[in-house]
């Protein structure tokens, strides 16, 4: 992790190498982190702050965190909670994609025309969500 | 997904966000559950077996897995472990890199030309490591 700016927002994105929303989470929260907001947003593996990562779970508990999660599962929202504290937001993809279930078929990599514009969508929403965090940080 | 189911491998990639060699681990392991040995190979969110999701154990602990880490810190590897699953295997993208040194993968969201080469690199060695486990 690089040296931190005094405002940043933490970006946990679930891993979700099972369903495709775990890729749409992961593709938006990237186009928030590169090309959105990407003076005001790092992200953390989840698996290795999970696992324990001391930076990763130090910054959380500084900094204010948005979690976005593919599936009802909510793992990141959940992990951090347990590791560091109340995420500022939580986002979940199931959510936006008219509380439809995880899916289990098909690829879950190649996006359709479908998927790219849900991903554009949560990646507006997180953006939104960072925008609303910086306006409120005291 | 069927946690007693046999005959499969699971390959788990770390999450790697943020990092080119993550989303290459990632994109191989997909080229492989999905296309190259899809049949024989499954795959599972590293996040959801670290938070101790019972399946999830259950299915690293009854199947032969391969573990694709992105970076030095292996999580995916040490997430095997602790959850206590059957590792038959482990690889690190960085490695492949060393072997493939005219690859300069950068995207991370959307892989470029090199990172989807050196996807293609490391697909080959995960399929290579499952058939050897099988006995094909």
């Amino acid at each position: 992790m690089v040296d931190l700016p005094q405002k940043m927002v933490g970006l946990i994105s679930c891993s979700g190498e099972g369903c495709v929303e775990g890729t749409i989470s992961r593709i938006a929260t990237l186009l928030v982190l590169e090309k959105l907001r990407p003076a005001q947003t790092v992200t953390i593996c989840l698996p290795l702050f999970l696992a324990g990562g001391k930076e990763e779970r130090a910054f959380a508990k500084f900094y204010p965190t948005i979690t976005v999660d593919g599936c009802e599962k909510l793992c990141a929202k959940i992990g951090t909670e347990r590791y560091s504290g109340k995420p500022a937001s939580s986002i979940v993809v199931t959510d936006l994609n008219g509380n439809q279930n995880c899916s289990t078929t098909g690829s879950k990599r190649k996006l359709d025309d479908q998927a790219i514009a849900l991903t554009e969508k949560v990646a507006e929403r997180i953006a939104q969500e960072v925008d609303e965090v910086l306006n409120h940080w005291k | 997904m069927n946690s007693t189911m046999q005959n499969k491998v699971v390959v788990i990639p770390c999450s790697g966000i943020g990092k080119a060699l993550g989303t290459v681990g990632r994109e191989a392991t997909y080229e492989v559950v999905e296309n190259m040995r899809k049949d024989v190979t499954e795959t599972i969110c590293l996040a959801l077996l670290v938070s101790g999701d019972e399946e999830s154990v259950q299915l690293v602990q009854h199947n032969k897995c391969i573990t694709v880490d992105g970076c030095p810190l292996q999580c995916a590897e040490k997430n095997v472990r602790i959850a206590g699953g059957d590792l038959a295997a482990s690889l690190r993208v960085v490695d492949a890199l060393r072997e493939n040194r005219g690859l300069k993968p950068k995207s991370v969201a959307f892989l470029d030309s090199d990172g989807q080469q050196l996807t293609r690199a490391v697909a080959e060695k995960i399929a290579s490591k499952v058939d050897a486990i099988l006995g094909a």
